[in-house]
């Protein structure tokens, strides 16, 4: 049983220089078989292991990690959260995450240090106008609140925006979701992985697959570089790289992993307490609570696992901070970085069953997994342990590529890649 | 980021160029004639490889023509630059 963390803990473990706080999780070594397997240790990843534990009672089960633990997406992020989606499978989807992350430091008694500081998305164009007005009534419909801003009011919520009508894009207005904001990433891997740690679900890091076993189309086990796995039902959420492991069993998906990067200047004192997003400019920014400003920027337009992205999307996106922002033009950046992000055809995730008995994929996120992550475990472990999509991720499956069903959130997304 | 060789302008930085995807996906010769799960491999289903991918580029902020590449997408190295119509080289 682990050691609550509260205030008289710290205060405790404060008598005794912090030496002395029980370990947040173990380092097993694989067993010889498990019920399931979820494939990567990301957020997503682990929240699965953490609801298939929890709400299914299943916990002889393992999440199997190449890297370490939030090493990849999840610590590479914006950390934006958000609900604003245009259609209503993404609505259902996104507010069911934002929902859970309401309650999540609570329910996981870790401070993922959620943060709802608003979300606003700026319209430059007329187009853009017509868009988020549309967008921000498709909201209302589905109870996600959401107001359109006219421009004096995006300069009353975000004074430093420069609303000059005079630049290149002006602002001609914006919307506000009021609910979403953003979280500490790492808290959010830490601590979904410790509370399923606590239920008895195995962590193991530094353990690559490198090959799904099958007997005809059911699912055997996991070649991996611990020794193979018997299971009888994989779950990948392997975010980039989850064509490669789809190769293993065979199978094609409709993916392009390609890099996104983020950067975040140096430290300063706190000059913008939102998150200003803006889709026809491709720039976005919000501030931590160390100080930085963490900007998003663009997706390469080509296929790459490094990990690293081009030096012109990053000067494309300072130079729209800039215009936007004119009060940051003598600040430096600290850090610059890249994920691979899987995007599908249509921008929506794919949360499924595949043709191959025992074998389920969580992938396609694209650039806008975080703010996802607690929604995509919960539903990602119904999907597991009911060998059934729940109702919420039932129009995110892999079948709609063949029907043409999709659920196209390219344009209507809030902010276009 | 890296550079391209365009077969017709010579070495130029990638942002000069536009990425076309997957090369040598071939078009359908009887569109009428495919099913459902045909046309979702033509039109969606893509080998995404970590390592030697055959892709499509165009020189858009140049000459604006197509070539084929054969570049290792794990460390964006290019192996092979190639003309449209080209069988991908053995590699």
């Amino acid at each position: 049983m682990k050691n609550k963390y509260s205030i008289f803990s710290l205060i405790k473990n404060a008598f005794s220089n912090h030496e002395n706080w029980q370990r947040a999780w173990r380092d097993p070594e694989p067993k010889k078989e498990y019920d399931a397997v979820i494939v990567g240790g990301g957020g997503h990843g682990l929240a699965t292991a953490y609801y298939l534990a929890k709400k299914h009672n299943l916990t002889n089960i393992a999440v199997v990690e190449k890297g370490w633990i939030g090493g990849g997406n999840t610590g590479r992020n914006t950390t934006i959260i958000r609900s604003n989606y245009l259609w209503d499978a993404s609505a259902g989807l996104y507010d069911h995450a934002l929902k859970i992350w309401e309650g999540l430091s609570q329910e996981l008694n870790y401070n993922v240090m959620f943060s709802q500081r608003g979300v606003m998305n700026l319209a430059h164009n007329l187009q853009d106008v017509r868009d988020l007005k549309r967008r921000t009534h498709a909201n209302r419909l589905n109870g996600i609140d959401a107001v359109w801003l006219e421009t004096d009011e995006v300069k009353k919520f975000c004074p430093i925006i420069n609303t000059s009508q005079d630049i290149r894009y002006p602002v001609l207005g914006g919307t506000l979701q009021k609910r979403a904001g953003t979280a500490r990433h790492d808290a959010v891997a830490w601590g979904y992985a410790r509370g399923a740690d606590e239920m008895g679900v195995d962590i193991i890091q530094n353990c690559e697959v490198k090959g799904i076993k099958r007997s005809g189309d059911t699912v055997e086990g996991l070649e991996t570089t611990k020794g193979f796995i018997k299971t009888k039902k994989i779950g990948v959420v392997a975010a980039g790289h989850s064509s490669v492991i789809a190769n293993m069993a065979g199978l094609k998906l409709p993916l392009e992993s390609k890099p996104l990067q983020a950067l975040v200047s140096e430290p300063v004192k706190p000059i913008i307490d939102t998150v200003v997003m803006s889709n026809a400019v491709h720039a976005y920014v919000s501030q931590s609570d160390k100080g930085e400003l963490v900007i998003g920027a663009g997706t390469d337009s080509y296929v790459s696992y490094t990990q690293k992205g081009s030096f012109n999307i990053v000067e494309e996106t300072l130079k729209a901070i800039l215009e936007l922002y004119p009060i940051f033009s003598r600040m430096k950046m600290l850090r610059q970085w890249g994920g691979i992000v899987d995007i599908c055809p249509d921008a929506s995730p794919i949360i499924s069953k595949t043709s191959i008995k025992g074998l389920y994929f969580n992938c396609g996120w694209g650039t806008g997994g975080f703010k996802a992550t607690p929604g995509s475990g919960d539903l990602f472990a119904h999907t597991i342990a009911n060998d059934e999509p729940h109702k919420l991720n039932a129009a995110f499956n892999i079948n709609r590529f063949v029907s043409g069903d999709l659920v196209d959130e390219h344009g209507a997304a809030a902010v276009a890649h | 980021m890296f550079l391209i060789n365009c077969p017709y302008c010579g070495e130029r930085d990638q942002s000069e160029f536009v990425s076309g995807g997957e090369a040598h996906i071939a078009r359908p010769k009887q569109p009428t004639e495919l099913n459902d799960d045909q046309w979702a491999e033509y039109l969606f289903m893509r080998k995404n490889i970590k390592g030697i991918q055959f892709e499509r580029w165009n020189h858009a902020h140049g000459c604006r023509k197509w070539f084929n590449v054969a570049r290792d997408t794990s460390n964006d190295k290019i192996e092979k630059i190639y003309k449209m119509g080209e069988q991908p080289p053995k590699l």
